[in-house]
């Protein structure tokens, strides 16, 4: 372990924001698409119920 | 022959099947993304020339390996629909895109915020990030080419034909910095070398990696879902097509 403290492991050594920024990105992308398939499936479901 | 594989293969059998494996693909995915992680960032050491700002390799690596893995992914499907006409290998394709573009779009946003710290510029036009810029734009390509034909064969079929012509770019992204003299570095793992990074890193990018496929197995048998609902409800496609219409019309 190489982190002293909350907030050494913030810094990331002075490149905290750019990799926050990545993870973050990646994450937010991540659970975006999920959310998005999840809406998509439901109003799908919806509509073939609507429609038989 | 124990499995008739057919039955699986229609996609009025798919659409439960996938539902029973989601869970699991999804499960499998957030525990490896959370071991990943963990390694990544509390075992993996501080690296001697880049500092911390080399842990961005642990999602961009994973990230445009997945934007190659599954290009080659979604344009095989493409193939296979064309050679057999077969709908539920183009609507395999359909359902990767999305999340191909997605990983292709992070590979160069989170490389981006590598370069800047490390090489000083966000983004130059160097040979493996141009062709990388180049996927996005085919899939992107793809997904609106799909997008703008209303008749599902034709989009099929001229959405694969793109994805197939396409996939050249993809031994160009990969060799690119072996042809050409880049600024992005060489391979980091390759099958032939041993890796040139400490075991920890590597095996947190591995981690990381499957935990990515996971993911993306996941949410495009996600997605295949929506597209199957859609496509029964398409009055050109599904239980009320061609046999109902052409008895119709007799």
């Amino acid at each position: 372990m190489q982190w002293g403290s909350a907030s050494e492991f913030f810094a990331m050594g002075g490149y905290g924001l750019y990799v926050w920024v990545s993870f973050g990105a990646t994450a937010l992308c991540m659970a975006w698409e999920v959310l998005a398939v999840w809406r998509r499936h439901a109003s799908a479901v919806a509509e073939s119920r609507d429609a038989s | 022959m124990g499995i008739n594989w057919f039955k699986y293969s229609s996609p009025q059998a798919f659409h439960p099947l996938a539902g029973r494996m989601i869970p699991w693909f999804s499960v499998t995915a957030l525990a490896l993304i959370g071991v990943g992680l963990y390694i990544g960032f509390f075992v993996a050491p501080t690296d001697a020339t880049q500092g911390d700002a080399y842990r961005i390799i642990f999602v961009h690596v994973p990230a445009a390996w997945m934007s190659m893995f599954l290009y080659v992914i979604m344009a095989a499907w493409a193939g296979l629909g064309l050679g057999l006409n077969a709908r539920p290998s183009f609507m395999m394709a359909q359902a990767i895109a999305p999340t191909g573009a997605m990983f292709t779009f992070l590979a160069l946003l989170t490389g981006a915020m590598w370069g800047k710290p490390t090489w000083g510029a966000w983004w130059v036009w160097d040979a493996r990030l141009t062709s990388e810029l180049i996927l996005l734009f085919q899939y992107i390509g793809i997904i609106l080419l799909r997008a703008s034909i209303d008749d599902l064969r034709r989009a099929d079929r001229a959405s694969a034909v793109l994805a197939l012509v396409g996939v050249v770019n993809v031994p160009i992204i990969y060799f690119s910095v072996k042809w050409w003299n880049t600024l992005h570095q060489g391979a980091s793992v390759s099958m032939t070398a041993s890796p040139k990074m400490a075991t920890t890193m590597v095996t947190a990018m591995l981690v990381m990696t499957v935990g990515f496929w996971m993911y993306s197995f996941a949410v495009t048998l996600a997605r295949m879902r929506c597209v199957i609902l859609d496509r029964e409800r398409q009055p050109s496609w599904g239980k009320h097509s061609s046999t109902q219409e052409a008895a119709e019309a007799r």
